[in-house]
């Protein structure tokens, strides 16, 4: 097959294409310029938008032996995922921009425009599995290394976007993986992970968001809503953060606060004891069905953020709604986040959380 | 993907304006050169044979080029001729006049010129002017006239291309001379594209300075020269042994300046019978791509006596410039977008933007240029591929549109 590699500068993702060639495919590399205005060196954070980054897949490619070209997506991604991304918090959720990037840009701008020009397909360095079923239909499961694994966020792409999806490393280990960089001779071996989002310069969320939407000033008030102090903007709030609130005065039985409820309009931000953090329920819209909507109430495991717990749930579907009844409970669920569905290790899809349902009720 | 064209083994290279391949005689020169050794500088006969074929070299160029061989000052390439140039003006004639502080310079003019230009008026305190162009990609006469005579003692330099390496316009180098002369004001020409293209003639130009650089006329990568008359005062870039004239240190690389020599000979000696038949090639590449896809635009002058012979720049509108050059490459056809690229993320070209078209066109635009090894084998290969290519190329701009 005539495959495009999306090749970050990361070792994964360089990998990923040296194996596909060995596989027997025809690979072109592409990386994907992401800012308008790449910095020319890395800053503190680690991320797909720098010259260097630009210059180490050019070097894998070479390595690998092919062809190589950068594909300009800054407009797509700063309209569906950048945009977003403030667009969400604005709103007081909590969007994850990589699963974003995934569904709009890597298996959808960058796959659309591979399939137009001739290719068969995108491979990219993502620990996940794709494999056919005996229906024929091509089911996405989790990676064999669960430190690695990234089926959360591949959560959102359709059994089209799986068919023409290639994730060779999902049967390696991360160590694995460097070490056959090494013996491939990709000077990209070493090279650190990225971890922070890679728009958001040194991992300053908060800093950034700040620039971008300016001040909102709101208070911060406990569950009777007394004001405990001032903000400049709800949007430098996450569900369940317990760091950097600067309450002053501490809670009357002097146990720790966490942000419980964030309310954009008016920019009110209610923190509360710990135990009030936790969810049972969740509501979820736009769902993603990888093979097919469950046709009746699915017993199944849920995971509510990148790197989080599995939870034991029942999933119900409704007119395009999902419900989903957590019999493990979950702490610190903020809407906007995604929640993905498993079968054992299947991919069954996912929905984006709408609204949450407390197991103790929050007096205000 | 059906593939009409197996990829041959060699290139149908359409990109000789990037840089042209190595004449045979330029080679010869070079790697004869490269088994020799002797600083130009040393005393003894090593040095003084090194010396020897810089200076022959240098006469030759300057026989070929029009000039004095004691206006040839070497240098590293089109980029450093070129900030020597402007840079070296601006701070002389600034420091004789604290008055001379405006920079005049065409809209279209390269990056190599263009940055130090604009670097001299962010960091430097020159005032930088930009004169317009027309639609075709050439200078506006009355309104470099405009800027001159506002106030002609305020002028430290006038720099004008001699041909844009994106659209091939040739510009009116003569006028503007004759437009700087009466007001003592110095021009410099970036000659880099039209050198070994179009009769140079340095002494009859009137021109102060003008840029050339071997890779692009059949030489090595590495080595140019500025042209500049003896009066001419140059704020040198780089100082230490002060080998060029006190303009320029750094040893000179005989074996470079040798083949670079080689190079201008054999590209001024052919350059009537190889223009002639580049035309013959340009016309077949333009009437056929014209015929497969009836909407492409030709921009840039009509009238061949206003454009260079080898260079094509076309918009083939609703399509993906990128997309083609890619899947021309897959081909083994090798073009080029023309513009300028940061970390491989090509920018919308300045040069189009000056000349009025919109950013859309820019991105849809594509520049064949031809040179001495073309031949219609590699025009008929961009035809047999164009068809495909433009299809596809056309349905990647729509799938980003949606």
């Amino acid at each position: 097959m005539r495959l495009i590699a999306a090749m970050s500068g990361g070792v994964d993702s360089a990998v990923a294409a040296a194996r596909a060639v060995e596989a027997g495919h025809e690979v072109t590399g592409v990386h994907l310029a992401l800012s308008r205005n790449p910095k020319s060196y890395r800053s503190g954070a680690r991320g797909c938008c720098s010259i260097e980054d630009s210059n180490d897949a050019r070097r894998a490619a070479d390595t690998i032996g092919i062809p190589f070209y950068v594909w300009d997506m800054s407009e797509e991604f700063a309209d569906t995922v950048v945009d977003d991304f403030i667009a969400e918090y604005e709103a007081g959720r909590t969007p994850n921009p990589c699963l974003r990037c995934n569904e709009k840009i890597k298996f959808a701008a960058v796959l659309d425009r591979a399939l137009v020009l001739g290719f068969d397909g995108v491979v990219t360095g993502h620990y996940a599995q794709v494999r056919e079923n005996a229906a024929g239909l091509v089911e996405m499961h989790r990676a064999v290394d669960m430190a690695k694994d990234q089926s959360y966020v591949l959560g959102v792409l359709t059994q089209d976007q799986l068919r023409r999806s290639h994730f060779p490393l999902g049967g390696s280990t991360k160590p694995d993986v460097r070490r056959e960089a090494e013996a491939r001779g990709l000077q990209v071996a070493t090279k650190p992970d990225s971890h922070d989002i890679c728009f958001v310069a040194d991992g300053d969320n908060a800093g950034w968001l700040a620039e971008k939407i300016g001040p909102r000033p709101g208070t911060v008030v406990d569950e009777a809503g007394t004001v405990l102090r001032e903000h400049d903007g709800a949007y430098a709030y996450t569900i369940g953060q317990r760091r950097g609130l600067r309450l002053g005065v501490p809670a009357d039985d002097g146990k720790p606060r966490f942000v419980l409820d964030i309310e954009p309009v008016s920019g009110t931000v209610t923190v509360g004891p710990r135990e009030h953090l936790l969810v049972d329920a969740l509501d979820g819209i736009k769902p993603l069905w990888c093979t097919g909507a469950p046709t009746g109430p699915l017993d199944c495991t849920v995971q509510l953020r990148a790197h989080g717990a599995e939870h034991r749930a029942q999933v119900r579907v409704d007119d395009g709604r999902v419900h989903v009844e957590l019999l493990d409970p979950a702490e610190g669920i903020a809407p906007g986040q995604a929640c993905v569905v498993y079968d054992g290790t299947r991919v069954v899809g996912s929905a984006t959380i709408s609204g949450t349902r407390r197991r103790v009720e929050s007096p205000a | 993907m059906t593939d009409p064209l197996p990829a041959p083994h060699r290139p149908a290279y359409l990109d000789h304006a990037a840089t042209t391949p190595m004449v045979p005689e330029a080679v010869a020169v070079l790697t004869e050169m490269l088994g020799r050794t002797g600083n130009p500088s040393s005393l003894h006969a090593s040095g003084r044979a090194a010396r020897r074929v810089v200076e022959e070299s240098r006469e030759l160029i300057a026989e070929r080029l029009g000039a004095r061989p004691s206006e040839v000052v070497f240098t590293s390439g089109g980029t450093e001729a070129n900030n020597l140039a402007i840079k070296g003006l601006f701070w002389s004639r600034h420091a004789q006049d604290p008055a001379r502080r405006r920079l005049l310079f065409s809209a279209i003019e390269h990056h190599a010129l263009l940055d130090p230009v604009l670097w001299l008026g962010k960091e430097q305190g020159a005032d930088v002017v930009t004169t317009a162009v027309d639609r075709d990609g050439i200078v506006r006469l009355d309104d470099l006239r405009r800027t001159i005579e506002s106030d002609p003692g305020s002028i430290a330099a006038i720099t004008t291309m001699w041909a844009n390496n994106e659209m091939g316009s040739v510009q009116p180098v003569d006028e503007v001379v004759a437009m700087a002369r009466p007001h003592g004001i110095p021009v410099h020409s970036d000659a880099v594209q039209a050198a070994g293209h179009l009769p140079l003639d340095f002494a009859a130009s009137g021109l102060e300075a003008m840029t050339v650089t071997a890779h692009k006329l059949g030489g090595p990568i590495g080595v140019g020269a500025l042209l500049a008359v003896r009066e001419l005062e140059l704020m040198p870039l780089l100082h230490g042994g002060g080998q060029e004239r006190d303009v320029r240190s750094g040893t000179l690389g005989a074996p470079l300046i040798a083949s670079f020599a080689a190079a201008v000979d054999v590209s001024v000696r052919r350059r009537e019978a190889e223009a002639t038949r580049l035309e013959q090639l340009r016309a077949r590449l333009v009437e056929g791509l014209v015929e497969l896809v009836p909407e492409a635009i030709v921009n840039g002058p009509a009238d061949p006596a206003l454009r260079l012979p080898h260079v094509a720049h076309v918009t083939f509108p609703g399509c993906d410039a990128d997309a083609m050059l890619m899947l021309f490459d897959a081909r083994g056809i090798e073009v080029s977008t023309g513009s300028a690229c940061t970390a491989g993320v090509p920018q919308p070209s300045h040069v189009l933007l000056a000349m009025g078209y919109d950013e859309e066109s820019a991105s849809s635009s594509l520049r064949f240029s031809l040179g001495h090894t073309s031949a219609a084998d590699d025009v008929d290969r961009v035809l047999a591929a164009l068809p495909e290519v433009h299809a596809r190329a056309s349905a990647a701009r729509a799938v980003r549109a949606r």
